[in-house]
């Protein structure tokens, strides 16, 4: 198994929540001092840096217009950590190409990347959330066609290495493709692609892309992780899925006792409790579909609503519903487990290991706890040539 | 009323036809077409009242290319031909009223007379500020007040709603979405060809419409040649709902007298 350190490069010094709407789309910039946020890129880069010396791999993410991820153009971060870490892999998880008007731009930056990184760049794509449809101007229909035409570009504008092409899709035109540099690694960097639906997953399994999730948990992963093995398998690809194909992304935090490790994990569910969004940016006209929206409604009807995105969510529903794993190492590498097993097993461990409030001192103890005392167990236990589902298939 | 599926190209068109008499080509605004409402009935009483969901609306099909308010002008046209409606009256009421506009630029000598009921479709302020508000922007609350002068009858019962007509809404909203998301509800080219509507043309709003104001819709008339606006007491940005007598009663004083009938 590997594993990767992941931080939203969160803002957290905010005004209490009642003050505000939305802490995404309209919370105004003017919170924002830039002399903290100088600060806290320094903090963020050096904890990265850490886990890189204690041997995890790097993840960022990109989100705009919003203070719980200030990291509105993740390959310039990127790019820098590629100059201050020498061994890591760098996973960008990711690109938000529906969003982005330019797909052979994304090529060049990726590629440009990866030779700055001297090939260790993972190069992942996501479809965006809802709140990102505003501050991108992104029309939120179709979005998923556009995502898929924009990644078969910039595929074909990695691997075309013999001169100009050109493409002339459905929403995506180019007449001259011909990027310099081209990516380090050949063909061309691993692809990674993250949904929460089983519908996306299976699409990703034909592809044979690694398929990340995140905190969709012990009810959510299963069938996620079914569709993509389905669509793998119907592509051809063979009846074994490796495990490396398999991401999923939960937020950690490993202490060297119950207490620290419950007072570190308090914290990292500032990820959830921050959240407060307004319900029309949650779920704008044309981003889900008909049927989830019609779901929805029934939902309203029968006097549900939208509720708050895990609003009422605790550190001990959290470990319930696998989406926290937290405790000392014996206890993380036991939940981990568990949840290894239900799922039918994956190979890639996204750790959100540092959220709001938890300061340097404590996130580097949870980086340090999870690399020396976790994840050499993990990897033991859980090797990277393992087939994903033999679980799942013995227990049918 | 009549209800038929009709066959455009690729597409299935969900088509309604009411009354008799001088045909008038009724184009609904983003909320779907519903024949129940009052307006219809009258409008019928004087013409033959022809009124498509536009595709992705109600039970019309939504082909992959279609993605604009041009693109439907263009079907709407080819209806015409296929109904053998050389002329006509044309009356659109907000993304309807765009849809007409673009239709009668492109060949105006179709349409005899043309109502705009709050329409959008052109840009006539700065650059700094929408000219209509973001509405998918705002809580539900405040648009009811936009899109209402009497809040009150915008609300929609959820328990009182079939599963199918659940379906017809999420869908109207996503197909309005694809059609209005940028240029944000319009068409940068579209007052370059006002100039072209000869027909006489009638601007209509409701007092209380808080989507299009007052000042957006006088400088929208003003690229028309001659055209009159007319506003319709205690209504929002759907008069023609909220105030189907008033309405009626303006439209038909700028119809004039039925054809063939005399004064």
């Amino acid at each position: 198994m590997r594993a990767w350190h992941f931080s939203e490069n969160a803002y957290p010094f905010l005004p209490p929540q009642d003050q505000f709407e939305s802490i995404r789309v309209t919370l105004p910039n003017r919170v924002y001092d830039p002399k903290k946020g100088a600060e806290l890129y320094d903090r963020f880069l050096r904890e990265w840096q850490i886990a890189e010396e204690e041997g995890v791999n790097i993840m960022l993410n990109e989100h705009h217009q919003t203070a719980t991820c200030v990291d509105p153009a993740a390959p310039l971060v990127l790019a820098a950590l590629a100059r201050l870490t020498h061994k890591a892999r760098l996973l960008i998880l990711g690109n938000p190409i529906a969003n982005r008007r330019q797909p052979v731009r994304v090529a060049e930056e990726m590629a440009l990347i990866d030779v700055l990184s001297k090939g260790r760049l993972e190069a992942g794509f996501v479809r965006g959330v809802p709140t990102e449809i505003l501050p991108a101007n992104s029309n939120p229909v179709r979005m998923n066609e556009r995502h898929w035409e924009a990644l078969d570009l910039i595929v074909q504008a990695w691997t075309s290495n013999d001169g100009p092409t050109s493409f002339e899709g459905r929403f995506f035109h180019h007449r001259n493709i011909n990027i310099w540099p081209r990516p380090y690694q050949s063909p061309h960097p691993p692809i990674w692609v993250s949904t929460t639906s089983a519908g996306g997953a299976s699409q990703v399994g034909a592809h044979g892309y690694i398929q990340a999730t995140f905190l969709t948990g012990f009810k959510g992963t299963p069938a996620i992780y079914d569709s993509y093995r389905k669509g793998w398998r119907d592509a051809g690809k063979g009846k074994d899925v490796p495990v490396d194909r398999l991401a999923y992304a939960a937020m950690v935090y490993v202490g060297d006792s119950d207490a620290k490790a419950r007072a570190g994990a308090e914290k990292l569910l500032w990820y959830i409790t921050a959240n407060k969004v307004s319900p029309w940016f949650r779920n704008p006209a044309g981003y889900s579909p008909v049927a989830a929206n019609v779901k929805m409604m029934l939902g309203d009807a029968a006097g549900g609503g939208f509720g708050n995105f895990g609003g009422n969510m605790t550190v001990d529903s959290a470990v319930a519903n696998g989406t926290m794993f937290y405790g000392t190492p014996d206890k993380v590498f036991e939940q981990i487990k568990t949840f290894y097993h239900h799922v039918g097993g994956f190979g890639n461990l996204l750790l959100m290991g540092q959220a709001g409030h938890l300061d340097h001192e404590d996130t580097v103890h949870g980086i340090r706890m999870f690399a020396r005392e976790v994840y050499p167990r993990l990897q033991q236990e859980f090797p990277d040539s393992a087939i994903s589902g033999r679980d799942v298939a013995a227990a049918e | 009323m009549k209800r038929q599926m009709l066959k455009l190209g690729e597409i299935e068109l969900e088509l309604h036809e009411s009354g008799a008499g001088a045909p008038l080509l009724f184009l609904h605004s983003g909320s779907g077409f519903v024949a129940d409402h009052a307006f219809v009935a009258l409008l019928a009483e004087r013409h033959r009242v022809v009124a498509p969901a536009h595709p992705g609306f109600g039970y019309s099909t939504l082909p992959d290319w279609l993605d604009s308010i041009d693109d439907i002008a263009h079907v709407y046209l080819e209806l015409l031909d296929r109904l053998d409606l050389q002329r006509v009256t044309l009356v659109g009421a907000s993304i309807g009223g765009w849809i007409a506009a673009e239709m009668a630029t492109k060949s105006p000598e179709r349409f005899d007379k043309l109502a705009l009921i709050g329409p959008v479709g052109v840009k006539t302020g700065g650059a700094k500020q929408l000219d209509i508000p973001d509405i998918f922007a705002h809580p539900v609350e405040a648009l009811d007040r936009m899109r209402f002068h009497d809040p009150a009858k915008a609300k929609i019962d959820l328990t009182k709603l079939s599963e199918e007509e659940m379906r017809i809404i999420a869908r109207n909203n996503e197909t309005l979405a694809l059609l209005v998301w940028e240029p944000y509800m319009h068409n940068p080219k579209l007052k370059h060809r006002l100039h072209r509507l000869t027909m006489p043309v009638l601007f209509m709003r409701g007092a209380s419409d808080g989507l299009v104001s007052a000042e957006y819709l006088e400088r929208y008339a003003k690229l028309v040649p001659g055209a009159r606006i007319a506003t319709i007491a205690e209504a929002g940005h759907l008069p023609h709902i909220e105030q189907p007598k008033a309405f009626a009663a303006a439209m038909a004083a700028f119809l004039g007298p039925i054809p063939g009938q005399g004064a």
